[in-house]
């Protein structure tokens, strides 16, 4: 099961400070399917090195939106990749799905 | 203190830079999304502390660490803990910060620096590098050091814990007291004449019982600032 994504850490971050909270969220907006593109492209063709680098910038992603599970997924993703593996590859994109469907609502 | 702040991510980047601008005492300079541009900067500038992401493409937070000849304090952040035993290998390394970091941590950071008793910034603040440049103001806003030429400013208001530096085409919002930056005013432009105000006198247009006309602002003279205004005018 994974942990569904939030806005708590954003909101805490911003305070009462609404233009940086929109802001923040647009830049992710703007920077989640550009990173999941590369995620896909080098996954498709095996390149498991520049896969963990992405998938290292994609868990950022995954601890601002309070997603400690599925950060931990992450994490054990990156080390398997960089171990030649990619098991959790599955699991992994089950993530950001989630995340992709996610930002649509805020 | 004046800081940087290096990572290849924006949302990082943005993370740091709003963490920063809750910290008073902090200024962040310059931001940059490698580590390269920010080692150029730092061969012309002086910086306190730089916030260095470790995991970046080709020029890593370890490789800026390594070629800094006179390093500046330096805290990581990351995502990792896996470098956090070799991190305080190095001496100008003198905080770690796990991403997502939060407010309490990244405040915790800030008073660790203080604790070290290496408090005494290296750089000028943003307020006192105007005595320095003799024309200009530096103003910190939205964790950007904006200049700001004295003859340009008209008012400066005290508006709580902030103040309000008007000037010809623009308003400005800094968090700082009127105290702190009226000692940085060229006397011979500006003069406080009221509690809540400092004004640029050359941009005086006329002046009527208790209050100056200023541009289009009416401002308030109290009764003991009325003979130091008068002794400055070039009275018939």
């Amino acid at each position: 099961m994974i942990d569904l994504p939030n806005l708590d850490y954003i909101n805490e971050l911003a305070g009462d400070d609404i233009g940086f909270r929109n802001e923040f969220i647009a830049v992710i907006k703007e920077e989640f399917p550009v990173e999941k593109d590369e995620y896909l492209k080098h996954i498709t063709k095996k390149r498991f090195k520049s896969t963990a680098a992405i998938v290292h910038k994609l868990k950022h992603k995954l601890n601002i939106f309070g997603m400690e599970k599925s950060y931990n997924i992450a994490v054990d993703y990156e080390r398997e990749l960089l171990a030649g593996q990619n098991d959790s590859e599955k699991r992994f994109i089950n993530i950001l799905e989630t995340i992709e469907s996610y930002i649509k609502t805020i | 203190m004046n800081c940087i702040i290096i990572d290849d991510e924006a949302t990082a980047r943005d993370v740091v830079g709003q963490l920063c601008s809750k910290i008073p005492e902090l200024y962040v300079i310059e931001e940059f999304d490698n580590a390269i541009s920010a080692l150029k900067f730092l061969n012309k500038q002086t910086i306190d502390i730089v916030f260095l992401d470790i995991h970046m493409p080709g020029f890593s937070g370890v490789d800026f660490v390594q070629t800094l000849k006179d390093p500046p304090m330096i805290i990581l952040t990351t995502s990792d803990t896996d470098f956090a035993i070799t991190a305080y290998e190095y001496e100008c390394i003198v905080d770690y910060l796990l991403k997502p970091i939060t407010l309490e941590r990244f405040e915790k950071s800030i008073k660790k620096i203080n604790n070290l008793g290496i408090r005494q910034s290296k750089t000028k603040d943003a307020v006192e590098l105007v005595s320095e440049l003799g024309e200009e103001l530096y103003i910190n806003i939205d964790r950007r050091l904006i200049k700001i030429k004295f003859d340009e400013i008209l008012i400066i208001q005290a508006n709580g814990d902030y103040i309000d530096v008007k000037t010809e085409k623009d308003e400005y919002r800094v968090h700082t007291t009127l105290k702190k930056i009226k000692n940085k005013l060229p006397e011979k432009l500006f003069l406080q004449i009221h509690r809540s105000y400092i004004i640029n006198f050359t941009k005086i247009i006329d002046i009527e019982d208790n209050s100056v006309l200023i541009a289009e602002n009416v401002v308030p003279i109290s009764r003991s600032s009325q003979p130091e205004l008068r002794k400055r005018l070039n009275l018939l």
